[in-house]
């Protein structure tokens, strides 16, 4: 007969420990607020899917949920392609690449809140350097009162603070193709365009698919830069997920609601993950199953 | 096709080059005659993929010329001169079907669509991918994809030569030599100049008409493999080519005998020892095939005491202790030495060769 060593076990009681602080308390105790109305500190009542059923009824919900998809697939329309270009474009060895390396990468070392008040003085059209170009160009522009100008405002600050990342992985991406492949392009006769199509694109679909799954999550989360540039305004153009669920549960307090809604968010950015995970897996490999 | 000529080629990758050191392909001249079937022969390092590129286009010489049946294409880059290359590492399209990468330098090219498909499949039946070709190249086992990278080489039908390099290493042994029989094939069934790189002496001398060897960036001999086998010209040729190398015995010359240290001396052949007497010095040659081994003194024949000898089924080989120096000697018996334990390796005046400086000069 054969005898098993059950102290094995114990070897994976840290990991255990740690998941279950980090990542499953915390996460069963948003279950906990989603069921129950909370009355006081010893007052609850259990109301099973109420919340839930309140929060997906909530029209400024849908709009925000609109506003954020949106914003996320305008983040991924922009940051994608120009990462890409501006990796090709970017020297691959020498002093010159080490130098375009950290000029690109210094966006990525501002924090987000820094971020946000860099812009909201930027584009400011009184003081700000862009909000007075663009005004002395003839555009009106004012993100404080109109909502398209807001809410651009956001998008250029976060393809700004992020492209960067992009480059990184692609760049990285560029330097892994084997010397052969651009030889025996030549040698093929291969266009620009074709060595692009069939060579780097192709290699490039791994460093690719984490960076849309990357700026995917990141935006789709986005808090900071609409906070600090407009609070969410104007009236409620930059309200995303992230201020919808911070109104609901710091500025109203109703735990109940926004622990449903959070867990409802966590569950939205799952399903595009695993959708968006699953289309480029199978891209270009000619698996149509 | 087109015969290739390299006038007074030199690659050097460090500018202002001066010691034939500081080049990675040293001052040759050379012709490649239109369709032979070339092997490049050496050890790692030697500058035969420094060559494969100049002569493709992808690395412009530091200096020198390279013509394509008389016409200076120093300058081209490779998609203008008309050249096929293959290389160590199967490079394939991922994205695209078997088809489709074989299609493809015929495509960048504008060929007419049924004139590719005529030609592909024709490509494709020689190298046995016919039934592959709706597949999708990325998910074939890496002998196929190399058969790929193969079939893009030898797809064009007008090109001046095709260069592989290495193209063999990723490959099973055995099917190495069937892919290998296949380029042979080929080669007869499309007249292509090849040019095979390799620093695999079996698979140079099976594939290639003309064997040329190179060191330290540069030729050092060309020829066929007998040639190669019995009369090298360079001692690098001598140890390099052959298994076990040629047996080298540095010797002094003098008195029209070569006396090597401690073992005795040997009759210099009649004719060719001007120099040889004029430098009194020189390294005597001879392949382990060649030398017999005698039970008793004759007068060309040295004094050796057996060291190890071991039966590889076809033939003995045995380890001779010859003076200060060790030889090696394939023979039909196993050798028996005498109650001393000598035995007299005779040295076959025709097959001794003698260098001086690495080169052959008797």
């Amino acid at each position: 007969m054969k005898t098993y060593n059950n102290r094995a076990w114990f070897l994976i009681l840290p990991v255990l420990l740690t998941v279950a602080f980090s990542a499953i308390l915390p996460l069963m105790t948003i279950v906990n607020y989603s069921v129950q109305d909370i009355l006081g500190p010893t007052q609850k009542v259990f109301v099973g899917t109420e919340w839930f059923k309140d929060v997906m009824r909530d029209p400024e919900l849908h709009e925000a949920l609109l506003r954020q998809l949106l914003f996320s697939l305008s983040v991924l329309a922009i940051q994608i392609p120009l990462g890409i270009l501006i990796a090709l474009a970017m020297p691959a060895s020498g002093w010159k690449a080490s130098l375009s390396l950290v000029l690109i990468a210094l966006p990525l070392l501002i924090p987000w809140n820094v971020v946000g008040t860099i812009w909201q003085i930027f584009g400011r059209g009184d003081i700000g350097l862009l909000g007075y170009a663009i005004n002395r160009a003839g555009i009106d522009y004012n993100y404080t009162g109109d909502s398209l100008d807001a809410w651009t405002t956001v998008l250029a600050m976060d393809v700004w603070h992020w492209t960067p990342l992009v480059v990184l992985l692609c760049y990285a991406g560029l330097r892994a193709i084997p010397d052969a492949y651009y030889q025996a392009a030549k040698i093929d006769g291969a266009s620009r365009w074709a060595v692009f199509r069939f060579i780097q694109l192709p290699k490039l679909r791994n460093v690719l698919m984490i960076a849309v799954l990357l700026r995917f999550m990141d935006s789709f989360m986005i808090y900071t830069e609409p906070f600090v540039l407009t609070g969410g305004g104007p009236g409620n153009a930059t309200t995303f997920l992230s201020q919808y669920l911070t109104q609901k549960a710091v500025g109203q307090f109703d735990l109940g609601p926004a622990a449903a809604f959070s867990l409802i968010y966590f569950f939205i950015i799952l399903l595009f993950c695993f959708i968006l995970y699953n289309w480029m897996q199978r891209l270009g490999t000619g698996d149509k199953s | 096709m087109a015969r290739i000529d390299l006038l007074d080629l030199a690659h050097a990758y460090r500018p202002n080059p001066v010691a034939p050191s500081d080049f990675a392909l040293r001052p040759m001249t050379m012709r490649w005659e239109d369709g032979g079937a070339y092997a490049l022969l050496g050890p790692s390092g030697c500058g035969k993929t420094t060559l494969l590129n100049i002569i493709s286009g992808l690395v412009r010489p530091s200096h020198g010329r390279v013509l394509f049946d008389g016409r200076d294409v120093t300058e081209l880059p490779p998609e203008a001169r008309n050249i096929a290359q293959v290389f160590q590492f199967p490079v394939i399209y991922d994205t695209m079907t078997v088809f489709d990468n074989l299609a493809f330098p015929l495509r960048n090219r504008g060929w007419k669509e049924d004139a590719i498909r005529k030609r592909v499949e024709q490509v494709a039946a020689m190298l046995e991918l016919s039934s592959d070709l709706k597949r999708r190249a990325s998910g074939l086992a890496v002998d196929a994809k190399q058969k790929i990278s193969l079939g893009r080489g030898l797809v064009r039908p007008d090109v001046a030569a095709v260069l592989f390099d290495e193209p063999l290493t990723v490959i099973d042994p055995h099917l190495k030599w069937l892919l290998r029989r296949k380029l042979k094939e080929i080669h007869h069934e499309l007249k292509l100049s090849l040019i095979y790189v390799t620093h695999d002496q079996v698979e140079a001398l099976t594939f290639a008409d003309q064997v040329v060897v190179m060191t330290q960036g540069e030729v050092v001999q060309t020829g066929s493999a007998q040639a190669l086998f019995e009369e090298p010209a360079h001692t690098f040729v001598g140890y390099f080519i052959g298994n076990p190398g040629m047996n080298l015995l540095p010797c002094a010359i003098a008195d029209g005998v070569a006396r090597i240290d401690g073992a005795g001396q040997l009759p210099l052949p009649p004719g060719a020892a001007a120099a040889l007497v004029a430098a009194g010095r020189a390294t005597l040659g001879i392949r382990p095939e060649y030398l017999e081994c005698l039970a008793a003194p004759q007068p060309d024949a040295l004094a050796a005491t057996l060291q190890g000898a071991r039966d590889l089924g076809t033939h003995t080989l045995a380890e001779f202790r010859l003076g200060a120096h060790t030889v090696a000697a394939k023979l039909g018996a196993a050798p028996t030495p005498d109650a001393d334990g000598r035995v007299w390796l005779r040295f076959p005046p025709q097959r001794t060769l003698y260098y001086l400086d690495d080169k052959r000069v008797a």
